[in-house]
């Protein structure tokens, strides 16, 4: 009798089995096959050995997935398997094992999710669970096929990559640099064209219809000019390029747009959106990077992180074979040479002249650039058209001239102080910023004494015109009142100086001739270098090319800091020269196609290579840095209490946001301090 | 099952996404790269494979002084030849690829750099290493003393059990400090 319980036992078993295969949707059919086995068992056997057989069945049911006699905690370990099988799926990417034992896991796990999730709903819930796991499949495949495009969409991928193979990567990190930037601007580029100069121009009062927005008839004649609007002169200072085209009526146009209270909020969002993006990359690679200054790897990772995978050139891969092996021999050398110290004093003594001298070049470019300052002001007293064109531009080439000799100079003063080279980058870096800050300050403080005095011209001006005004209308009305009032042209109606426009014409001349100086520089340092080098080697006693001057070698931290400061540039000047963000964007443009073609045309790879790619971070909060100051003028002048207090809690937002990541990040190195220690001691016990 | 001539299945190709750090279109350019690797006669076989002699003649490799020990390690062919079939040249570049994690790059970097394949960085293993990094050239190589001060260095710094070699743990810990490694780490069709 036994035997035939057994055999519906197996029957059920069977049953059971096949059933799991086929997804079980239809709660009638298994209420019928319930029914059938219910009916077998009893039919066929002994009712002694029914509880054994009852016994069976509750435990072969347990297996069968029918959700509705599923007890809650069943159905709890189910969804947590198939969580668990979903996270698997997720990180096989990570695993390193060959493809094919990750695909046959991933056709598993694929088919037990697929199995259990549709059975997982329960009654009612059970449509909106399986639309919901729809929703998210569908969600995740967006998630995907949008950044495969984001990828594709990235500009001058191929090009980078050329740079990456010939120079390595810390070359081609100037150039990723480069673009980031280059996104950075045009998406503030968007939001000034799009809410600012786009709806000033369509709905705002046209040109010609107020004394602002009209050329003086003085001026008519020249407007025109090719010189005059070279100097944004002319039409081109009374455009949407500057702050003084725009009116300060509280709405306009058929959309009732509110014009000043979109370029304040504009410029808010130019600042909040700067700060955003920069620490968030910050961010982003303190995380990464590791952290902290170690230095108690250096032999192991001179050992096996040296070498540039990237490099796909013969000439490049010699190269790096050189600088490795220099670099061994110099590590095992200065590790034998640490030992014995001799001539501190001699080092010390050559360190602190060297930034003695250092210090005077700085107090030396500072005083030429208010010196230079000074006398522009007096050649604008006498009258602009009197002086030659040195004259006139003599403040923006001076200061351009100061950025490209003064760094030269701290290079060779740094050859006093005997540092090892990643030592005396980051001198070199911190002289260098201090020559920028201190220049661009100092333009700054001499830029306020002339909006002072324009502010004062602008008073007199205004109180000159109400008298004018006022004697128009008595005139008027002295006679009979059927005359019309007498109109005048705007062109004729005398205005003072708007001193915000002359800042932003001082901000746009300052980029351009900036610009101009560093395609130049280009053109003729390194150009001009190759030019020289390749064709006078055939008549030259010496090897040019091996000896001195030989190929000149691309300038990283150069133009990095080029980079950085000319984007402070623009933050300032932004608020009072709309279209100078615009401006900007061309200039890095051109500067990116430019600077492809002279890296691949003129310079060689580095013959010392070490990866100063810990200053990614520096950078960063160099221009962190640089982006605070810059903004600090146009917000003095904006003055109010409000807007002040709003942007403290900003940066305290801000700071919180860091400084997590930061922590985070110590956290890591902790647990990994942690686990050293206890790898340390289970080998000793 | 596999890929075959010269088309990607679709199935295959979101299979492979989801099993790699790439993205669609690196996975279709390896594709393309693969195929042109193979013989005329091969292209129509399911699970190709292509010598390591060819492999190593592609611009990304040609330079690289491990590139042997490369095609060696994502190898799965039983005569341990360094053939690497489609699936495994796609193992190769997601392991080397921009968005792979530190984990996986540090664990073929091991298996790289063990040259004998017994799971540990040995003496032996660092002096080939060394030698690599220093190129072909002669005049170029270390001095023996040079090469024993240098090797007695690194475990100094990195063998914490002091056995005398450096094991993927350790190793793992001593990568994930430096700053470089997963920028360089990278190669790029």
């Amino acid at each position: 009798m036994s035997t035939a319980g057994e055999q519906d036992a197996d029957l059920s078993l069977q049953e059971e089995h096949e059933s799991k295969t086929h997804r079980t949707k239809r709660r009638d059919g298994e209420r019928q096959k319930k029914k059938r086995r219910n009916e077998r068992r009893k039919g066929g056997t002994r009712p002694e050995t029914s509880e054994e057989d009852d016994d069976e069945e509750e435990d072969s049911d347990k297996d069968v997935v029918r959700p509705e006699c599923l007890s809650p905690e069943e159905l709890e370990k189910l969804k947590e398997a198939v969580d668990e099988r979903k996270k698997l799926i997720q990180s096989l990417r990570g695993k390193p094992w060959p493809m094919k034992k990750k695909l046959v896991t991933l056709r598993e796990s694929q088919e037990f999710v697929e199995k259990y999730e549709g059975a997982l709903g329960k009654g009612k819930g059970r449509k909106l669970y399986a639309y919901k796991v729809l929703m998210t499949k569908k969600w995740m495949k967006f998630q995907r096929d949008f950044e495969n495009f984001k990828t594709a969409c990235i500009p001058w991928e191929m090009k980078i990559k050329e740079i990456e193979s010939h120079f390595g990567s810390s070359v081609a990190s100037y150039f990723i640099f480069l673009r980031w930037m280059y996104g950075i601007n045009m998406i503030l580029f968007g939001l000034t064209f799009g809410l600012v100069m786009v709806p000033e121009a369509l709905m705002g009062r046209p040109y010609g219809s107020m004394p602002r927005k009209t050329v003086p008839r003085a001026e008519e004649a020249s407007a025109m000019d090719f010189a005059v609007l070279w100097d944004f002169g002319g039409y081109a200072q009374y455009s949407v390029l500057f702050y003084g085209y725009y009116n300060n009526q509280r709405t306009v146009g058929w959309l009732k747009f509110r014009m000043p209270l979109s370029y304040f909020l504009v410029g808010v969002g130019t600042v909040a959106y700067s700060y955003m993006v920069v620490i968030r990359t910050m961010a982003r690679n303190a995380n990464e990077s590791g952290v902290g200054d170690d230095n108690s790897f250096n032999f192991s990772w001179k050992m096996f992180t040296s070498w540039d995978y990237l490099i796909g050139n013969a000439e490049t891969a010699d190269n790096k074979f050189a600088s490795i092996t220099t670099s061994f021999k110099e590590a095992i050398l200065e590790e034998q040479e640490s030992h014995k110290d001799d001539n501190i004093h001699l080092t010390r003594f050559l360190r602190v002249l060297a930034n003695f001298l250092v210090l005077c070049c700085l107090a030396g470019s500072g005083y030429l650039i208010y010196f230079v300052v000074r006398r522009s002001q007096k050649f604008a007293l006498d009258g602009l058209e009197n002086h030659t064109w040195w004259e006139r531009n003599e403040v923006n080439m001076v200061m351009s001239l100061l950025g490209m000799f003064c760094p030269m100079l701290f290079d060779v003063i740094s050859t006093l102080e005997n540092y090892h080279p990643r030592v005396a980058l980051q001198w070199q870096l911190g002289r260098i910023f201090a020559l920028f800050l201190g220049n661009l300050y100092t333009f700054i403080i001499a830029l306020m004494d002339e909006i002072n005095l324009k502010r004062k011209e602008e008073k007199v001006v205004k109180f000159n015109i109400t008298m004018w005004e006022a004697s128009l209308y008595n005139g008027t009305v002295s006679e009979n009142s059927t005359a019309p009032p007498v109109t005048i042209h705007p062109a004729d109606v005398p205005r003072g100086p708007c001193w915000e426009t002359m800042v932003g014409q001082e901000f746009v001349k300052l980029i351009v001739s900036d610009m101009q100086v560093t395609f130049l520089t280009i053109l003729i340092g390194d150009f001009g270098r190759a030019i020289i080098v390749r064709f006078l080697n055939y008549c030259w006693c010496w090897d040019l090319e091996a000896g001195i001057p030989s190929y000149a070698e691309f300038d990283i931290s150069g133009n990095v800091l080029g980079l950085i400061f000319n984007q402070g540039m623009i933050w300032m000047g932004a608020f009072y020269a709309p279209g100078l963000v615009g401006l900007n964007v061309l200039r890095l443009l051109t500067s990116m196609y430019f600077q492809c073609w002279a890296v691949m045309a003129c310079n060689v790879p580095h013959e010392r290579v070490f990866k100063a790619s810990r200053s990614n971070n520096f950078y960063m909060g160099l221009l962190l840095l640089v982006l605070f100051l810059s903004l600090l003028p146009p917000d003095c002048n904006l003055i109010h209490l409000q807007w002040h207090s709003k942007r403290l809690i900003l940066c305290n937002r801000l700071a919180i946001y860091y400084l997590n990541t930061v922590s985070k990040g110590y956290q890591q190195a902790n647990l990994d301090l942690k686990k050293k220690m206890k790898m340390v001691s289970m080998n000793f016990s | 099952m596999g890929t075959t001539a010269s088309q990607l299945s679709k199935e295959s190709l979101s299979e492979y996404q989801e099993l790699t750090f790439l993205t669609k279109q690196e996975i279709l350019l390896a594709h393309k790269r693969f195929t042109e690797l193979l013989e005329k006669h091969e292209k129509q076989q399911i699970d190709a494979r292509a010598p390591m002699g060819r492999i190593t003649t592609l611009p990304e490799l040609k330079s690289n002084p491990f590139k042997e020990r490369i095609c060696q390690v994502f190898s799965t062919s039983e005569q341990k030849d360094g053939s690497l079939t489609f699936e495994d040249f796609l193992d190769l570049l997601s392991a080397f690829s921009d968005s792979a994690t530190l984990e996986i790059k540090s664990h073929y970097a091991f298996r790289i750099f063990d040259f004998d394949d017994d799971g540990t960085l040995d003496c032996a293993d660092l002096e080939k290493l060394v030698n690599c990094l220093t190129g072909e050239t002669n005049d170029a190589k270390l001095s023996s003393t040079e090469m024993k001060q240098l090797i007695s260095n690194i475990l100094e710094e990195s063998d914490i059990d002091k056995d005398g070699t450096v094991n993927l743990s350790e190793f793992q810990h001593v990568i994930s400090r430096s700053p470089d490694f997963v920028s360089s780490f990278k190669i790029v069709l």
